[in-house]
C-alpha cells in the first residue's frame, strides 16, 4: 500500500512539475476563465438587477462558474498531457512499471485536482480585488473541495477520451465536455430566470448542484441543504468517470 | 528548345490566388477539427446566452426585440468569424512550419498570392458561417426583419469582416511563424468581443467596457449585422457596419502584405 501511495505521489509531483517546467501550459487554464469572468461581468453586469439574483453583484454570481471552468480546463489539460505521453511513447513505458493501472490513473487525476487550485486561487484574488465580499474560510474550504472534485471527474473523462483517441487532436472533445457540463447549468442566472429548455437541462445536470454548492458562500451562507447535494453530485461524477477511466486503463495493452 | 518564359506576374495572379484559395478550402474540409470550432463554440455560447440571459430583455434600456435570439445572432456570427480568423492564421503557421510556405516562395507564383489566396478562402468560409447561423436562427424561431435585402446586408458585412479577420490571422501567423503562438491568441477573441456591444446594448454595458465598446470597430460590425436581423433595414447602422468591415479588411490585408515582405526579406 505504501509503495502504491509513493507511486501516486511521484506521478502527482510529475504533474505539478509541469507547472514550473512548462508554465505556458498552465496559463490558458488560468487566463481563459479570468477573461470569461471579467468579460461576462462587464457585459452582463446589469442582469444582476433583475429579481432572482438576490441583490448580489453579477461578478460574485459568476466567480464560482469561472472556478469550475478552471477546474474543467485543468482536467481537460490532464487528458491532453496523457495523449501527448501516448504519442511520444512515455505512456507505454509507464505501463511497463510494476504498478496496477488504477494507481497510474490515481496519480494523474490527483495532480489535476491539486492543479485546479491554481486558477481557483487566482480567480478569487481577482474577484476580491474587484470588490467581491470575502466568503469565509468554511465557505472557501467547501469551494476548494468541490473544485478539486470536479477537476478529478473531468480529468477521468479526459483520460477516457485520450485513451480512446490516443492523440492530442482530441483536445477539443476533452475541453468541450467540461465546457458543456459547467455552462449548461444555472451558470448565468438563477433557476427561475432560465428559459424552459435550459432549466430542464440544468435540473438533470449534476454539475448544477456542484456549482450551487460553490456559489453558496459568494451569494449568502453555507447550508447543509445546499452542501450535501453538491458533495453527492461531485462524488457521483468522480465515481462514474473514475470507473470508466479505470476500465479504459485496464484495457491498455503493452 | 527554348523554355517558354513565365507569363507576366499580373496575368498569373488571379489563377494563382484561386488555386491557393482552393487548396486552403480543400485542406480545411479535410481537417474537420479546424472547422468544427468555427461553429461549435459560437453555437454553444449562443444557446447558453439565449437560454440563460433571455430575461435581460426586460431591463430598462434594452431595445424592443421579438426574441433574445434575434438580438444574439449577430454576436454569434461575429464570434464565429473571429475564430475563423484564428483558424486561418493557424493554417498559415502550419504551412510555414511544414515548409510549404518556403516551397511557394521558391516557385514562380506571385508572392502576394500567398496572402490573397488564404484571404479569399477566409471570405468563402465566412459566407458559409453566416449562412449557417442564419439558418440556425431561423430554425429556432428567429427572423430577419429586413427580409431578403436584410439577409444580403448581413451576408455582405459578414463576408467582408470574415475576410478581414482571415487577413489578420495571416498577419499574426507571418509575424509569429508558430501555430501554437497563433493558437495562443484564441482567448483574445473573447476579450475583443467582450469590450464591444456585440452581446449587449452599449447603454447597458458596465464601465470601462462601455467606453471602449463605443470605439471598438466590432461594435459597428455587430450593430450593422444586427440591425436587419432584429429591427429593420435602417441604412445608417448597416453602412457604418459595412464601412468598419471594409476598413478593417483593407488595413489587415495591407499589413499582411507588409508582413509578407518583411518575412521574404528575412528569408
Amino acid at each position: 500500500m505504501r509503495a502504491r501511495l509513493r507511486m501516486v505521489w511521484a506521478l502527482v509531483r510529475r504533474g505539478l512539475n509541469e507547472i514550473l517546467r512548462v508554465p505556458g501550459g498552465a496559463i490558458p487554464g488560468v487566463i481563459a476563465p479570468t477573461i470569461f469572468m471579467l468579460g461576462m461581468a462587464a457585459v452582463f453586469g446589469k442582469a444582476a438587477t433583475l429579481e432572482g439574483y438576490g441583490g448580489v453583484s453579477f461578478l460574485a454570481f459568476i466567480v464560482p462558474v469561472a472556478m469550475l471552468q478552471g477546474a474543467g480546463f485543468t482536467g481537460a489539460a490532464t487528458g491532453v498531457n496523457l495523449a501527448r505521453d501516448i504519442e511520444r511513447g512515455w505512456f507505454d513505458r509507464m505501463l511497463l512499471a510494476p504498478a496496477p493501472r488504477p494507481v497510474l490513473l490515481a496519480g494523474v487525476v490527483a495532480s489535476a485536482s491539486l492543479r485546479a487550485l491554481l486558477p481557483a486561487s487566482f480567480l478569487l484574488i481577482v474577484a476580491l480585488a474587484l470588490g467581491v465580499n470575502w466568503p469565509g474560510m468554511l465557505e472557501l474550504s467547501l469551494a476548494a473541495v468541490l473544485v478539486m472534485g470536479l477537476a478529478a471527474a473531468m480529468a477521468c473523462y479526459a483520460t477516457l477520451v485520450a485513451l480512446r483517441f490516443r492523440t492530442q487532436q482530441a483536445a477539443p472533445l476533452m475541453q468541450m465536455g467540461s465546457f458543456i457540463a459547467v455552462l449548461f447549468t444555472t451558470s448565468y442566472a438563477p433557476r427561475e430566470l432560465l428559459s424552459g429548455w435550459l432549466g430542464a437541462i440544468a435540473d438533470v445536470n449534476p454539475v448544477t448542484h456542484v456549482l450551487e454548492g460553490v456559489r453558496q458562500g459568494f451569494v449568502g451562507d453555507v447550508t447543509w441543504a445546499g452542501t450535501w447535494p453538491a458533495l453527492v453530485a461531485v462524488s457521483g461524477l468522480v465515481l462514474v468517470f473514475g470507473a470508466l477511466a479505470v476500465r479504459g486503463m485496464s484495457r491498455q495493452g503493452i | 528548345m527554348r523554355a517558354t518564359p513565365p507569363a507576366a506576374g499580373g496575368s498569373r495572379l488571379g489563377p494563382t490566388v484561386v488555386a491557393l484559395a482552393r487548396r486552403a478550402l480543400v485542406n480545411a474540409l479535410r481537417k474537420p477539427q479546424f472547422l468544427a470550432p468555427l461553429v461549435i463554440f459560437p453555437t454553444l455560447f449562443l444557446a447558453i446566452n439565449v437560454g440563460g440571459l433571455g430575461a435581460t430583455r426586460t431591463l430598462e434600456g434594452f431595445p424592443q426585440v421579438d426574441g433574445f435570439l434575434d438580438y444574439q445572432l449577430a454576436a454569434a456570427i461575429l464570434q464565429s468569424l473571429l475564430i475563423g480568423g484564428v483558424t486561418a492564421g493557424i493554417a498559415v503557421a502550419l504551412d510555414i512550419e511544414g515548409g510549404f510556405f518556403d516551397r511557394l516562395v521558391a516557385s514562380p507564383a506571385p508572392r502576394i498570392a500567398i496572402v490573397l489566396g488564404r484571404v479569399l478562402a477566409a471570405g468563402v468560409i465566412a459566407a458559409a458561417q453566416v449562412v449557417y447561423f442564419l439558418v440556425l436562427g431561423l430554425a429556432f424561431g428567429a427572423s430577419v426583419k429586413g427580409g431578403a435585402i436584410g439577409v444580403l446586408c448581413v451576408l455582405t458585412i459578414g463576408i467582408v469582416a470574415g475576410t478581414g479577420f482571415g487577413a489578420l490571422g495571416v498577419l499574426i501567423a507571418l509575424r509569429a511563424r508558430s501555430a501554437s503562438t497563433v493558437q495562443g491568441i484564441f482567448p483574445l477573441v473573447f476579450v475583443v468581443l467582450f469590450i464591444s456591444s456585440a452581446f449587449f446594448p452599449l447603454e447597458l454595458l458596465s464601465a470601462p467596457a462601455d467606453v471602449i465598446a463605443t470605439y471598438n470597430p466590432l461594435s459597428f460590425i455587430a450593430t450593422g449585422m444586427r440591425q436587419p436581423i432584429a429591427f429593420s433595414n435602417q441604412w445608417l447602422p448597416v453602412l457604418e457596419g459595412l464601412a468598419a468591415a471594409v476598413a478593417l479588411t483593407a488595413v489587415s490585408i495591407g499589413l499582411s502584405l507588409l508582413a509578407l515582405r518583411g518575412r521574404l526579406r528575412d528569408a
